[in-house]
């Protein structure tokens, strides 16, 4: 991998070192197959649709973007749960893609997964002493007996739970302290890098702040890389130290969280900001809001050119036509344009939208 | 009976801010037999109770609002809070085996224990609702201009069905479908969530009804659409002059659209007030905690959140007292003999907390009265020394006292510790005595 292919995802920032994790090119596309008794493939669901990204060491990138942009999709197929169809994902020097389930498990330990549910992510015929040793168990990483409760009592207790709790069943416990128990299950192998797949949409916001926190904690405790994948830009601002946009399998800009949420350059994310309500009466009637119209387009068939084109306010209210002829025939590649990160527009503009 | 077309002839802003609509026009024409002059809709002492296995679930415990004229009133709370639930029990919609008592008045006329029948020339007319999930609020098997056409035509018999198609037609545009014409011959499964929820905001809107009550109706949306629904409401307000009931978890969209707020904890208002008296000075310790709990898009500053331990308690059995107290930092013995009732705090606002003084200190912000080490304060509660329980216990009537948690956990490394009491300014002699 060359230093220029680095510098070119990190988003203009420089001096993390070697990333942790290195994504180029992924692609995940499935296929649709036709009626009719054979079934052929008669075209793909391009979820994601050729991703540059890299994690750095002790950094969290947030990974935003609206239901269906393929932000999950892009979260397993960094870690193997669905091959991917085309592209690299690096961990630490070793290719993942292509790899089998035996090759991948011990890769396993160093990436970890915390679901979004976790009504639905633990096992509810497992206590939670088992759901935590699980990983333990199947990596054959305690000598005894002794040393597994003793381990699994301390990942309790690090995620903020009563370790006296843990003959409990998943359904004796609220969804904030499920989501505990998902994340210090994750925490058993020691890994080095989580890819949190929306951990906090499905919790209270007093019951979220609380996780975010803990989250926060783990971070700087263990020395770990986040992934964190979720639609909520208020909560990715809050935890992130890069950000990046997606929409419709592809990142369209990426920035530090300063950057992106102070000066954003690509229409898309001034949108996405700008249609956030803020909790703040005086401020949210005060505010011009930028109201893009439509819905995202199907990733089966995306847009020529720029996939943002349909939606995009600068596109129709903005640009001459020959401006838009740009847009319209070429696909606007992940690059730096004078705004000191990368964007995906060719008319990026930085506009203050906060 | 309405005239039909009548608002039909106005466009669709497509571009706009979300402010609010100026002068919502008032309107003259309520249903027949109701009485103008009477408040539009006057809730009071609504409760709730379904039966289960385990005993009685008091859902909702004593709610009580009136709704003004061309209001917004903002709901929020947490899930299990009872929001949905009041509002269900407002249209009668809750199931049979629900127990609901108390008074919900519609222009003086009370709508508990109607039958059915006479409860439909109410709803979508007097008082209609939009729902959560754009997905499962239309019939799939109806093309959409029917079910907008049925609507129409059940409130107004004489109603030609190419009237009430012409209609249904100037609706979808007024909600901001594209090719409304040709669209009202499509089934909802042709239209993606967000367009389905214009489609059910037409149809709340289509008898010009004078209240709205609206679930939850973004939590299902991206935030982009999300914003488009939000104006398409003040389109629907503004268009029929109604008041809405917005019922949200989301705190940043009733900041954008309500007049007044209710919030709810365990099933009862804990408090009310303008939109402003809630955001910038509440007075209820759970509001305050609600608030600081929020990430905010807006700052940049990375402040730690300030989470509210605990859960909300089971609505099985409440025990007596505070049902926040347990989760509040400002809990005192007090707290425990008996519920409070909401306390008025100032014009149009009420609290129900008996120590909203300790609260107004905070001036909105949480962090001063929710310890940042609120989780281990918790568990240290019960290891307060007796000198300083009984200490705190005998002079909480005169000077504030300090909150517990903070007292025995200063908290490692924590800024501020001690120092950043409610209780400062006033006994600053406080942290030495400990």
């Amino acid at each position: 991998m060359s230093t220029a292919i680095t510098e070119h995802a990190s988003g203009g920032v420089t001096g993390h070192g070697e990333p942790i994790l290195s994504v180029r090119g992924l692609e995940k596309h499935f296929p649709i197959k036709g009626g009719g008794l054979i079934k052929r493939t008669v075209g793909a669901v391009r979820a994601v649709d050729g991703v540059d990204l890299d994690l750095y060491p002790g950094e969290v990138l947030g990974l935003v973007g609206e239901s269906g942009c393929g932000k999950s999709t892009l979260g397993r197929a960094i870690l193997n749960l669905q091959p991917a169809t085309a592209g690299s994902v690096v961990f630490q020097g070793r290719e993942l893609v292509g790899l089998d389930r035996k090759a991948m498990r011990p890769l396993r330990r160093d990436i970890q997964l915390v679901f979004q549910d976790p009504y639905a992510s633990l096992n509810p015929r497992l206590p939670v002493f088992d759901i935590v040793a699980e990983p333990l168990v199947i990596h054959g990483l305690t000598k005894d007996d002794k040393e597994l409760r003793a381990r699994v009592r301390e990942l309790v207790e690090t995620v903020g739970l009563n370790p006296e709790h843990t003959n409990r069943y998943p359904a004796d416990f609220s969804g904030g302290q499920r989501q505990r128990i998902g994340i210090a299950r994750a925490l058993a192998l020691q890994p080095k890098v989580l890819v949190l797949d929306e951990p906090v949409s499905a919790l209270d916001v007093s019951i979220q702040a609380g996780v975010i926190n803990l989250l926060e904690d783990l971070k700087s405790e263990l020395d770990l890389s986040y992934l964190f994948i979720a639609h909520d830009l208020s909560v990715v601002r809050h935890i992130s130290d890069r950000v990046a946009v997606m929409y419709l399998g592809r990142i369209i800009e990426v920035a530090d969280q300063e950057t992106l949420f102070s000066r954003p350059a690509h229409p898309y994310t001034q949108a996405l900001l700008s249609a956030i309500p803020l909790p703040d009466p005086r401020r949210e009637r005060a505010r011009q809001r930028i109201i893009i119209s439509g819905d995202v387009p199907s990733p089966a068939n995306p847009p020529s050119g720029c996939r943002f084109r349909t939606r995009c306010q600068k596109f129709a209210n903005v640009l001459s036509d020959g401006q838009r002829e740009l847009c319209m025939t070429v696909d606007p590649a992940l690059e730096d344009r004078g705004t000191g990160h990368l964007n995906a527009c060719h008319y990026a503009e930085t506009q203050s939208i906060l | 009976m309405s005239t039909p077309g009548s608002t039909g002839a106005t466009a669709v802003s497509s571009s706009g801010t979300l402010s609010q609509a100026p002068g919502k026009q008032s309107r003259n024409t309520s249903l027949a037999g109701f009485d103008a002059s009477a408040p539009l809709l006057q809730v009071t002492d609504l409760n709730v109770r379904f039966p289960t296995e385990d005993g009685l679930v008091h859902a909702v415990r004593g709610v009580d609002y009136t709704l003004r004229s061309g209001e917004v009133l903002g709901i929020v709370g947490e899930s299990g809070s009872g929001k949905s639930v009041t509002s269900l029990a407002v249209m009668g919609l809750l199931p049979g085996a629900a127990r609901v008592t108390g008074s919900v008045k519609y222009r003086g006329q009370e709508l508990l224990g109607q039958n059915d029948r006479s409860l439909s020339r109410v709803r979508g007319k007097g008082v209609s609702m939009i729902f959560q999930d754009p997905m499962t609020s239309l019939d799939p098997v109806y093309k959409i201009g029917a079910q907008i056409q049925e609507t129409l035509r059940v409130h107004d018999r004489s109603l030609s069905s190419k009237a009430a198609e012409a209609r249904a037609v100037d609706l979808l545009e007024l909600v901001g479908i594209p090719n409304a014409a040709e669209r009202v011959h499509s089934y909802p499964h042709e239209f993606s969530g967000g367009m389905r929820q214009r489609v059910v905001i037409a149809i709340a809107m289509a008898n010009q009804p004078e209240v709205i009550i609206a679930d939850e109706p973004t939590t299902a949306l991206d935030v982009t659409v999300q914003a488009q629904i939000l104006e398409v409401l003040q389109t629907a307000l503004s268009e029929t002059g109604a008041a809405m009931v917005m019922i949200t978890h989301d705190l940043g969209v009733v900041a954008g659209i309500a007049d007044r707020v209710l919030v709810m904890y365990a099933g009862r208002p804990v408090e009310i007030g303008s939109v402003e008296d809630i955001y910038y000075e509440p007075r209820m310790p759970y509001t305050l905690g609600l608030l600081g709990s929020l990430p905010r898009v807006d700052s940049s500053t990375r402040e730690r959140l300030t989470p509210i331990t605990g859960s909300p308690p089971s609505l099985l059995n409440m025990p007596p007292g505070c049902p926040f107290a347990p989760r509040c930092p400002l809990h005192i013995a007090e707290c425990d003999e008996a519920e409070p009732e909401r306390f008025q705090v100032g014009p149009g606002h009420t609290a129900a907390c008996i120590r909203t003084e300790q609260v107004a200190g905070a001036h909105g912000d949480a962090a001063e009265v929710f310890s940042e080490t609120a989780e281990d304060s918790v568990l240290a509660a019960d290891a307060m020394p007796a000198d300083l329980a009984t200490a705190e216990g005998g002079r909480d009537a005169a000077a504030p006292a300090t909150p517990p948690g903070d007292q025995i956990e200063p908290g490692a490394g924590v800024p501020g510790g001690t120092g950043s009491l409610v209780s400062s300014p006033t006994s600053p002699t406080n942290g030495d005595r400990a």
